[in-house]
């Protein structure tokens, strides 16, 4: 009796530690992004069919919506090709390393008031972090795949973050300094009256550019840019490996509104439905509309990329924040 | 680039306006069609591989008089044998064999136009395959005897 009590405190003190509920938390997560990846490629080519008046993938099991998983399939099947004098070690880890940072965010982001692996202190900090070694790991796949195409992708990519984090952060800061908290659900819990997207829209508007800038998708696809560079930073990556760039690109889609929705649009609260299916709406929506853009806007120029960035969003990210304090202070 | 109050503005209702544009025909109904599924009709105008016309008064003959002319004018020698026979009680032959081959066929329609008996047209048969070259030898009296056996 006694040893079945001790095994059963060992038990339950297993599940208590913070490293355990992290691992879970891990665990779901990349059941998660899988999904979420699988149903997003889906919707992707559905969504562009119907922006061009077709209907897009229908063959592959209902509407088409099995699609997903034949071609992961056939990815996964693939030859893992490695062309001839690429850097290996760095070649390998590019795309390990771009996977990584994606499960981090999935750590702190509150799917509702109870769904969250971890409430820390820091936690927009801790997404902001890494999310930064995205571009790092997009330098390492361009610089080891010994390509021009590849690393000039890389090139770009880096310039365009350099670009873009910075409005990025500016506009969060100033939510930040209203909600007085880096915690995620504070954040939240600070739009119980007004979502700040009325209280803050200029920076809901730059950070959801930024956003797109940052998770390199069209019109600021440069790094990528298949008309110019054949496919950028990935162009010597197959099977599984060009999987993981994909796999991160759609998580990374995700990830981004799902912080626009918790900084700008309420996170999980909303009426009579439950918070997980308010947040997952929202978040679909805006990844919809980024979708949209995809299919609207033809790719900006370099220079123009770099103008919209340092010449408007930065200067009125900075006025906004300039704004935001001052009307803070009095 | 500089960007000015009025430029931002103008550029910011260019983007909605794009946007309007592809939502609407994100809603709107599809222009494809579903090719295996349901086959479009083929318009009268369309060049397929030449086919031999029937005659208007019995549907079961053809009107090809066995001339020879399409043969000595087929810029690509694609029209191989056009052979008939004198059938009693008429004035002129009818052909019973008319072998094209269709692999060097250009649809140019020269056949077509010198035909004295107007006795060729084009048909609208727009996918055919097939893993030979013999595939695509036609004898197209032979959609006569087909015709002629059915009924």
């Amino acid at each position: 009796m006694e040893q079945i009590v001790k095994i059963m405190d060992i038990n339950l003190r297993f599940f208590d530690l913070e490293i355990v509920k992290i691992a879970v938390g891990l665990l779901a997560a990349f059941v998660f992004v899988v999904f979420n990846a699988l149903i997003l490629t889906w919707a992707e080519r559905k969504v562009a069919g119907h922006m061009q008046l077709r209907i897009g993938p229908k063959e592959v099991g209902p509407y088409g919506l099995i699609q997903p998983l034949a071609d992961a399939l056939k990815l996964l099947g693939k030859e893992i090709i490695t062309p001839r004098n690429v850097d290996k070690p760095i070649f390998y880890l590019g795309p390990i390393m771009i996977f990584i940072p994606v499960l981090v965010a999935f750590v702190v982001i509150p799917f509702d008031s109870f769904l969250q692996v971890k409430d820390i202190n820091v936690g927009i900090l801790v997404i902001l972090a890494f999310s930064s070694f995205t571009v790092l790991a997009i330098l390492m796949a361009g610089w080891g795949s010994n390509n021009k195409y590849s690393l000039i992708g890389a090139i770009r990519s880096i310039a365009q973050s350099v670009a873009y984090e910075i409005p990025l952060l500016l506009s969060l800061l100033a939510v930040v300094m209203m909600a007085n908290s880096l915690s995620l659900k504070d954040v939240v819990e600070a739009q119980k009256g007004v979502w700040f997207v009325v209280l803050q829209p200029v920076a809901f508007v730059i950070y959801f550019i930024s956003s797109v800038a940052e998770t390199n998708r069209t019109p600021f696809d440069l790094p990528e840019a298949e008309s110019e560079l054949v496919a950028g930073y990935h162009t010597e990556y197959s099977g599984m490996m060009f999987a993981l760039f994909f796999l991160a690109e759609y998580t990374n889609m995700f990830i981004v509104s799902a912080i626009t929705v918790t900084f700008f649009l309420g996170g999980y609260q909303g009426p009579f439905l439950p918070g997980i299916v308010w947040f997952l709406l929202k978040s679909y929506f805006l990844v919809f509309v980024m979708m949209w853009f995809r299919w609207t806007f033809p790719r900006v120029r370099f220079d123009q990329l770099l103008n919209i960035s340092w010449k408007a969003l930065i200067p009125l990210a900075f006025l906004n924040l300039l704004v935001t304090g001052g009307l803070l202070k009095l | 680039m500089t960007v000015t109050p009025a430029s931002f503005i103008k550029g910011a209702a260019s983007l909605a306006a794009g946007m309007g544009v592809t939502i609407k025909s994100f809603f709107q109904p599809v222009v494809t069609s579903q090719y295996p599924r349901e086959v479009l009709e083929i318009t009268p105008r369309f060049r397929g591989h030449i086919k031999l016309l029937a005659s208007p008064e019995n549907p079961l003959e053809n009107m090809c008089i066995a001339c020879g002319i399409c043969v000595r004018n087929c810029p690509s020698g694609s029209i191989k044998k056009v052979d008939g026979e004198k059938r009693e009680g008429e004035k002129r032959k009818r052909a019973t064999v008319y072998m094209l081959d269709f692999t060097t066929c250009s649809q140019c329609g020269i056949c077509v136009e010198s035909c004295p008996s107007k006795a060729l047209g084009f048909s609208g048969d727009f996918n055919i395959a097939g893993f030979k070259r013999a595939d695509f030898y036609f004898d197209l009296v032979k959609e006569f005897d087909k015709r002629k056996k059915a009924s």
